[in-house]
């Protein structure tokens, strides 16, 4: 067999065998056998040296004829085999996607929390800031430069925890804070003033489903020279509809606290009935959600304010309880509790 | 506080046409919360727009429930213990019952009645409550024989229709309760009524009494108030001479009347007014007491009779000419029985009233057993006194007693009400006791209020308000309420009724005006508007943001925020202390509650710790892994200060598997422990770019013996973290062998370093050569120490050094181990080749040989 033969029969059976192949590995052993620095081809074409000078032009043209056929064939064939493959890897690799994901271990805070920041976040772009005053207050303070004088029968609304250290009780309200703000920002009554105070607040109560020894309080003093009463519907309007809902009604309750006058409740119509009334709203169809009133005469005077020229509101309300309307929380000992079950939902 | 609507009738005319749901949420939106509507007999309305809870009363069939006229009582022909009523329902004919009341029984077979007796009156298919059930049970009225006798309809009793539980015998109405009313009226126009139950608030306590809410409904709804009235049949001999009053403080007792009525009969209270007293929460006793106790819910004045004779022989037995009412302060050591059987040693402050003879009251509380009312007492001494109400208040307070009328004082009563009580009563007394009213009043009025008179400038009122109103939409709004009010071209002159005390003086009593005013107008029809006042200077809470951003860090680090009560016991904090082991808690007292609600909230709390290891432990029975954070203030005591330092403190806690367990992933083997705890506060410290943060072993009481480190920031203490001590977990149940993370970290101390502003290095264009580097040293060596020679010998191009790999044993020598750090070694500026820096791992190493001993592990 001549050397052209041996290598046109190479050609025959090397397309024949690619033809064949059905795996890269394969594929990659043809490769380094057929065409590879070592192949078949390659060692055919380097014995042209071997032949008569007259056949060498002729055999070396064709074999590089051949060779680049094959490198062709090869490349077509590699690429439809990694087509199969690929398809293959996708059938094989179907994954039941209705199985649960896998957990991210991510921490939350407090819905507390959330509710106080939400709360700090509307106030504060109608130029509300924080101002935090402390835990443990002075009768004086608590009560006695916010209008209740000893034996006022107002103190009766607060069921007060008393110290041993006389006149120290822990605060029933962050009211306090008002008059803390009040002498710290109001420069001697020359300032206007816009704070929420939050804080936690005590009260001697049973603690049952409705009530707390402890719970969040936040408590907002706007003081100017011309701080109306309508201000003060118009901005806590503002500020239910934000926190409740653009469609909530609101309506505001004559009320009684000694450091407002006038005084008011705020309900916001009942969340979970919409008015009709239910359970939660006990079937008045209102839910209550804040305290609020002018600043009383004698709390801005003892603020440093004189009461001829300014002129302020104050407002009170309750994150929990705030949480529990959004949320439908029936029972407000779990807020301490601190049970992962519930605090996992948040 | 219980006000029937046909009691507050008498003084105002509530229109027909309004709802009584309507009535009362104006009522609420006035101030005057009406927390419940009970029905009587008559349906619930409603009414659109307002929603009220619906009422499963019983209602009284207009047709089926009538007003019966019984004229004649006739025997049973079969029944000795049953009666035949003969009925005038309003029919065509008379209608027999066969009733077993007992209070028919005088009547039986006495032929027609000369006065018939009135009462209720059933039909058949009427719906009632069953009588004999001694559960609340209702049934309809079906005909059915009676031994014999055919019964379809029946006389009812109070039981039956629901207005209480006697069942003894029917229900008998007295002439002055059916005046008007032909039988076969509706019931429900007889005896239905509609009470209000009203919360007050402490400022409105002139409007608790009936015409206190009368007056409030008559400014409501722009209507008539009449008032109760105050004239007296006198006819008897002069009071005056026969006994006298001597006020000692006048201050406590700024008024004190008295009215004398003779030859009473005790006996009980006409059915109109044991049914008035009945509806507003009281029972009845008898005329004398009763109508105390109605004047009183009428017009807000408390009153006390006292037993006339009882005085006299008091007053004949120590001496005295006549009896003298002494209104004092006890002696010292004097104690007092009252009607209620308690004694009392009195303080100081508990004012009496008195005779020559000793206490007879404590004054405006409560009346003493000795000269009480008693069913055969002939003559009555009535007194209507005013009283000091904070010394009331704090009477009530201290001998921790309570009464209807110590309540009311101790809200504040106009002294001049004390006429007005003590004329409607001595009346009442004269008329339903059937006495003779000795002639006058003895009044001993030594503090009588200035009239409070306010000038309101109507621009006062446009200030506060924000609405333009005008000086007589203002004076209209306030003559609804009583006040006097004079125009002047400044504004008006406003002068205080009577009847309150809550009008203070000068801008306080303009602010007082002003919610008068709002309230009525109707907080409803003011407008809102956004404020146009001039924006204060802001500020913002450095220290609040602060605290918010390590709790984003921490909850980014996948912790849990807790909230903990503040309030705990000094045991439960003695137990984050083995026994005998020295406390590493505050050494300081606790905020102590003087009035402790319950045992395990005592004192203000002096850590975290306790509260969270309470919190693993309740959760540790439900889930296995904690990673937890709290952020709260902790109440130290100053010496010298009357208030506690309130320093905030973060507290962690880290337990159980590290990681979240999945279906293909089983929790891993791995607890939380140390090094998950610092690597937490290491991120919460990076991510606050606090720097100059160190660590250093030490020992704490609840703490794990050298597993227990100190944080400081910038050479301050910031805290302590490490393993909790295995006793300690054991004193607060925790499972045995789980190891807890604890961590109790000075907020303060860490926040005051926070950057919000740190610089940022440029990202590196150069690039980085790597080297490992392996070095033997004794076991005691601190890694820290380790890691700071390599950097100070590394210097400016060792840009990072990261520990690998610590291991000990072979071919390790006992007592040594190896630490296997990944340097990073940077130029800025040029690329580094291995030249210098195989010069500078040589310094490193040699620097670790001479400083610590360190040999290269090869
Ligand atoms: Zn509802």
């Amino acid at each position: 067999m001549t050397m052209l033969d041996r290598l046109e029969t190479l050609y025959q059976q090397a397309s024949a065998e690619l033809a064949q192949i059905a795996s890269s590995e394969a594929l990659a052993d043809w490769e380094r056998r057929v065409i590879g620095r070592k192949g078949e081809v390659t060692l055919l074409l380097r014995q042209t040296g071997q032949l008569p000078p007259e056949e060498r032009a002729a055999f070396g043209k064709r074999a590089n004829e051949i060779k680049a056929l094959l490198s062709e064939a090869f490349a077509r064939r590699e690429e439809e085999i990694r087509e199969q493959e690929l398809a293959r890897s996708m059938e094989e690799g179907q994954v039941d996607v209705t199985l649960p994901g896998r957990k991210v271990a991510r921490g939350r805070l407090h819905p507390a929390t959330q509710t106080l920041r939400e709360v700090y976040a509307i106030w504060a772009e109608m130029g509300f800031q924080v101002y935090r005053s402390r835990d443990v207050e002075t009768d004086e303070v608590n009560f006695g430069l916010l209008n209740m004088p000893p034996y006022h029968p107002a103190r009766d609304m607060w069921d007060t925890f008393y110290t041993t250290e006389p006149g120290v009780i822990l605060r029933t309200h962050t009211s306090p804070g008002q008059i803390h703000a009040m002498r710290e920002y109001g420069e001697n009554g020359t300032k206007p003033i816009r704070v929420i105070l939050p804080g936690m607040c005590y009260r001697y109560e049973q603690i049952t489903a409705r009530s707390e020894v402890q719970f969040h309080q936040v408590e907002g003093l706007a003081i100017g020279r011309g701080i109306r009463m309508t201000d003060l519907k118009g901005t806590l309007t503002e500020f239910a509809r934000r926190m409740y809902g653009a469609e909530r009604r609101l309506r505001f309750r004559a009320s009684h606290f000694p450091f407002t006058e006038p005084s008011a409740e705020v309900d916001v119509d009942c969340i979970l009935c919409g008015g009709a009334g239910c359970n939660v709203c006990k079937y008045s169809g209102w839910l209550e959600i804040a305290g609020c009133g002018m600043v009383h005469p004698v709390v801005l005077r003892n603020g440093g304010y004189d009461p001829t020229v300014w002129s302020g509101f104050a407002f009170g309300m309750g994150p929990e309880r705030i949480t529990m309307l959004k949320h439908g929380i029936r029972d407000i000992r779990y807020f301490w509790g601190n049970d992962l079950r519930f605090l996992n939902q948040f | 506080m219980l006000i029937p609507i046909s009691w507050l009738k008498d003084y105002v005319d509530i229109p027909a046409d309004m709802p009584v749901e309507l009535l009362a949420e104006r009522l609420t939106l006035a101030g005057l919360e009406v927390g419940k509507i009970n029905y009587i007999g008559v349906p619930q309305n409603h009414v659109p727009g307002v929603t009220v809870p619906p009422s499963d009363h019983l209602v009284w069939d207009r047709q089926k429930i009538v007003l019966g006229k019984i004229v004649e009582v006739k025997s049973h022909p079969n029944a000795d213990r049953l009666v035949i009523a003969v009925v005038d329902y309003g029919g065509a004919a008379l209608e027999e019952c066969v009733t077993g009341a007992p209070n028919l029984f005088q009547y039986k077979d006495t032929g027609p009645l000369a006065t018939p007796l009135w009462s209720p009156f059933a039909m058949e298919g009427a719906e009632l409550w069953d009588g004999h059930s001694d559960e609340p049970k209702r049934m309809i009225l079906k005909g059915r024989p009676l031994r014999g006798i055919y019964n379809k309809a029946m006389v009812c009793s109070e039981k039956e229709l629901g207005l209480s539980d006697d069942h003894e015998g029917i229900m008998l109405l007295e002439e002055e309760l059916v005046a008007g009313h032909a039988p076969g009226t509706p019931l429900q126009d007889v005896l239905g009524d509609v009470v209000l139950d009203i919360e007050l608030t402490p400022n409105l306590a002139r409007a608790w009494s009936v015409v206190g809410v009368a007056r409030e409904i008559a400014a409501l709804l722009d209507l008539e108030l009449r008032l109760p009235p105050t004239e007296v049949l006198m006819s008897g001999p002069p009071i005056a001479g026969r006994v006298g009053i001597t006020i000692t403080n006048p201050e406590l007792n700024p008024r004190f009347t008295l009215t004398l009525i003779e030859g009473v009969t005790i006996r009980p209270s006409p059915q109109w007014m044991q049914l008035r007293l009945r509806k507003a929460g009281m029972r009845p006793i008898n005329n004398i007491v009763d109508i105390t106790n109605y004047v009183m819910l009428e017009t807000g004045q408390p009153l006390h009779a006292f037993d006339w004779d009882i005085i006299q022989r008091r007053a004949a037995e120590s001496g005295a000419n006549i009896p003298t009412i002494i209104t004092r302060l006890p002696e010292p050591g004097e104690s007092l029985t009252l009607l209620d059987g308690s004694v009392h040693q009195l303080d100081a402050h508990n004012l009496l009233v008195a005779d020559t003879a000793g206490a007879l009251s404590l004054a405006g509380i409560m009346g003493g057993l000795e000269s009480e009312v008693q069913p055969d007492s002939r003559n009555i001494l009535l007194e209507a006194a005013n009283w000091n109400f904070i010394n009331i208040r704090r009477t009530m307070q201290s001998r921790k007693i309570t009464s209807e009328a110590g309540q009311r004082f101790s809200r504040g009563v106009h002294p001049a009400q004390a006429e007005v009580g003590l004329r409607r009563a001595t009346e009442l007394m004269r008329v339903l006791g059937g006495g003779t009213v000795a002639s006058g009043i003895v009044d001993n009025y030594p503090l009588r209020p200035e009239p409070v008179v306010v000038d309101l400038p109507v621009s006062e009122v446009r200030r506060i308000t924000g609405m333009d109103f005008t000086a007589t939409e203002i004076a209209a709004i306030l003559r609804r309420l009583q006040f006097g009010v004079e125009e002047h071209a400044d504004g008006l002159r406003v002068t205080v009724p009577d009847h309150r005390l809550d009008i203070g003086t000068g801008v306080i009593g303009q602010a007082d005006l002003i919610e008068e005013i709002t309230r009525i107008y109707g907080y409803d029809r003011i407008p809102d508007t956004v404020m146009d006042d001039l924006l204060p200077p802001q500020r913002g809470n450095v220290a609040l943001q602060r605290e918010e951003w390590a709790r984003d860090l921490l909850v980014g680090a996948g912790l849990n925020e807790v909230i903990n009560y503040r309030l705990t016991t000094p045991e439960r904090e003695a137990l984050l202390t083995p026994p005998g082991a020295a406390s590493s808690l505050p050494a300081v007292g606790y905020v102590t509650l003087a009035n402790p609600i319950s045992q395990d909230k005592t004192v203000m709390r002096h850590t975290l710790l306790a509260g969270l290891l309470e919190v693993a432990a309740r959760n540790l029975r439900h889930t296995d892994r904690l990673r937890l954070f709290e952020i709260g203030s902790i109440y130290l005591p100053v010496s010298g200060q009357a208030l506690p330092a309130e320093p905030r403190r973060l507290g962690l806690l880290l337990a159980g598997p590290r990681d979240v367990a999945s279906w293909d992933l089983p929790a891993r083997e791995g607890l939380h422990d140390f090094f998950d705890l610092k690597g937490v506060v290491e991120t919460l410290l990076e991510g606050l770019h606090v720097r100059r943060v160190a660590f250093a072993p030490t020992t704490h009481g609840t703490f794990f013996p050298g597993r227990t480190a100190e944080l400081t920031v910038n050479g301050r203490s910031a805290g302590v973290l490490g393993e909790a001590h295995p006793k300690v977990l054991r004193a607060f149940d925790l499972p045995e062998g789980l190891p807890v993370m604890l961590a109790e970290l000075d907020l303060d101390a860490i926040l005051d370093y926070a950057d919000e502003m740190h610089v940022v290095q440029p990202v590196p264009t150069q690039p980085a050569v790597y080297q490992d580097l392996a070095l033997v040293v004794n076991r005691e060596v601190p890694a820290a120490e380790v890691e700071a020679v390599i950097r100070a010998a590394g210097g400016e191009l060792l840009e990072d050094v990261r520990l690998f790999d610590v291991y000990t044993g072979d071919p390790i020598p006992v007592g040594q181990k190896s630490l296997a750090y990944a340097l990073t070694f940077r130029a800025p500026d040029r690329t580094l080749t291995e030249g210098p820096v195989n010069k500078l791992r040589q310094k490193i190493v040699k620097a670790a040989q001479q400083k610590l001993g360190a040999k290269l592990r090869e």
